[in-house]
């Protein structure tokens, strides 16, 4: 297993490094204003500001302490993969890794699932009953939920599910329905009713309907939902930090904490742990750049 | 229950009986009522209380609030990161309007690298904001921190410090650092209301004689007016809700001497780490005054844009 993570970073690093190398050329290119080359030089100024602190941090990774204690910015002109390795083994980032996928999977399914459903019911009925659910699940999205931990805490206490992966799955499934209802239920709004008429004269109940014609439709909906329950869920560390009391059941960023405090001086297992992280984070980027894009500007419409 | 009623209805729009539709509801309902509404109305009610460890004791009304702002260490501590919550949400602001809308205008304004330059501006904002918190204390350790080495290396050493060790610059590295990694969103919100704007419009302007300044304060400028009551609201719903940059810049107890402190941390500090008897009640307290707080604000700023909105039109 640890030789097949390692490999990741240098395409992801390969990727966000190879664009920066070419920094200066547009300036050259023949019919620029003095106005166009000042706004490519700000734009690329600012790049540069925006995604040297990454880069450095993959770079980093590669290099060893003693490397960066003689000169902090350089190539890693001898690549190593001991931190990685390190980190990897020593500090408990396989079980840490693996806890945060097991944790932001199963969540982002089971938020995705039961919105889906509520979603499609909010679409296709008009009653009073169900707007003012629906008003109840939209409110979630301005309150600061997280701030009602303590009662969470004690109800999972009582449950015994402290520090059972269990109770963060079930929080950020909840945590999700705000949102995943609020995209869902607009994609669904967007289907013509004829399909629904249509299928019940071919004899289909409303979970056939449901299933069989209206899932397939709102696919690209469902893309835009789970990559954006995805990032906020890999990245919490406020409830783990207060609902995970074992170590063996850390996800990634309160394992990072830790961490931090162990590997104080250990730069290279530090920056490689950070690198760890973010991998697949980078890799859903890269992935779904659209899904993205396009969702992070879909609350204009709010 | 009196609403599972069927009744039929002839209306557009509805295929899905109450009942098949509650079914359908379900699930979501129940998760949400259990791990979302349940604490959210349990806590609020938790701050009227007076507590001894996890004992509830008797109804205290608001004393719970009157300790904190009457009671040492809270009487200091709660206007001290209540200010860092608004220096957090005043400096994001700022960068997100000026740096943010500028890099969107010159972006709007280019043929090629669109995509490219959107990618590289984004990807701060989707990293942890641990990671990142992390990542920036490296960055600008005294011991080898690179951003120490830049500037002496290009002869300014003169700037180079401890910027965390050094009460006076360590909220500023959080207001930074912050906004560092916020800016890509206005990018892309700011980047999609100026594509939204008819090309004709500023056409007109320029026909009319408008200067390409003018024509950005009176015609483009107005036209964003949604989209920055947007990022108001989610700038300030992320500085006053802000944790895990200044946990990892400043640890729990918002060092040096409180001069990271905020809030959130504040209330995770009392309610899990202070050990005090009654820390249930105290920092409910604190909970409840920032949400009132978060909400309020939110619905104002969403509420005065609205109307700022309908003055354009």
């Amino acid at each position: 297993m640890a030789s097949i993570t390692p490999v990741l970073p240098t395409e992801a690093h390969r990727t966000l490094e190879e664009p920066r190398l070419d920094a200066r050329p547009p300036k050259r290119r023949r019919g620029f204003s003095l106005k166009d080359a000042t706004a490519s030089t700000l734009l690329w100024v600012y790049a540069l500001i925006s995604i040297a602190p990454l880069v450095l941090m993959v770079s980093n990774s590669f290099r060893t302490t003693q490397e960066m204690a003689s000169n902090p910015i350089g190539f890693p002109i001898a690549p190593t993969f001991s931190s990685y390795q390190k980190a990897w083994v020593t500090a408990s980032f396989e079980t840490y890794f693996v806890n945060s996928i097991v944790v932001t999977v199963a969540s982002v399914v089971l938020s995705t699932v039961v919105s889906l459903l509520a979603a499609y019911a909010f679409a296709r009925t008009k009653s009073k009953l169900f707007a003012a659910i629906e008003a109840l699940f939209l409110s979630g999205l301005m309150l600061p939920v997280y701030l009602a931990i303590l009662p969470l805490f004690f109800l999972l206490d009582s449950l015994g599910m402290i520090s059972n992966l269990w109770s963060l799955i079930l929080v950020y499934g909840a945590l999700g329905i705000p949102f995943s209802t609020f995209v869902l239920a607009s994609f669904f709004r967007q289907l013509p009713i004829e399909l629904d008429e249509a299928a019940r004269l071919d004899g289909a109940g409303s979970f056939t309907t449901f299933f069989r014609v209206h899932l397939p439709l709102v696919r690209p909906a469902i893309a835009t939902v789970v990559v954006f329950r995805f990032v906020p869920v890999w990245n919490d560390f406020f409830y783990p930090l207060i609902l995970i009391r074992d170590q063996n059941a850390y996800t990634l960023p309160v394992g990072i904490t830790r961490f931090f405090g162990e590997y104080q001086t250990d730069w290279a297992t530090l920056f490689a742990g950070l690198t760890l992280a973010t991998i697949p984070l980078v890799v859903l980027f890269l992935l779904a750049t659209k899904q993205i894009v396009s969702g992070l500007t879909a609350g204009m419409s709010k | 229950m009196s609403v599972t009623n069927t009744r039929r209805s002839r209306h557009i729009g509805i295929t899905l009986s109450k009942r098949t539709g509650l079914v359908f509801i379900l699930p979501a309902l129940i998760l949400f009522t259990v791990f979302v509404l349940y604490p959210l109305l349990t806590a609020l009610s938790y701050s009227f209380f007076n507590w001894t460890g996890i004992v509830r004791g008797d109804f205290s009304v608001l004393d719970n609030y009157v300790t904190l702002f009457t009671k040492l260490p809270y009487r200091d501590q709660v206007p001290n990161a209540f200010f860092h919550n608004v220096l957090l949400f005043v400096g994001a602001m700022v960068f997100q309007n000026t740096v943010g809308l500028g890099l969107a205008v010159l972006l709007h304004r280019l043929k090629r690298f669109k995509r490219f330059f959107q990618t590289i501006f984004t990807l701060p904002y989707l990293v942890s904001p641990l990671v990142v918190g992390y990542l920036w204390s490296l960055m600008l350790s005294p011991l080898f921190g690179p951003v120490n080495f830049i500037l002496k290396a290009v002869g300014l050493e003169q700037f180079a410090q401890p910027w965390l060790g050094n009460p006076a610059t360590a909220i500023w590295v959080v207001v930074f650092v912050t906004a560092w990694q916020w800016v890509g969103f206005p990018v892309l919100l700011y980047g999609a209301a100026l594509g939204g704007i008819p090309q004709e419009i500023e056409e007109a302007a320029s026909l009319d004689g408008a200067s390409s300044w003018q024509r950005f304060r009176e015609v483009t400028f107005p036209l964003l007016t949604p989209a920055i009551g947007t990022v108001s609201v989610l700038t300030f719903i992320g500085a006053m809700e802000a944790f895990a940059i200044p946990y990892a810049l400043g640890g729990s107890q918002g060092s040096p001497a409180g001069a990271t402190d905020v809030l959130s941390l504040l209330f995770y500090r009392t309610a899990f780490e202070s050990g005090a008897s009654n820390a249930i009640g105290t920092s409910s307290a604190i909970a409840t005054l920032l949400f009132v707080f978060i909400f309020g604000v939110a619905v104002f700023i969403t509420w005065f844009m609205r109307k700022a909105e309908r003055k354009l039109y």
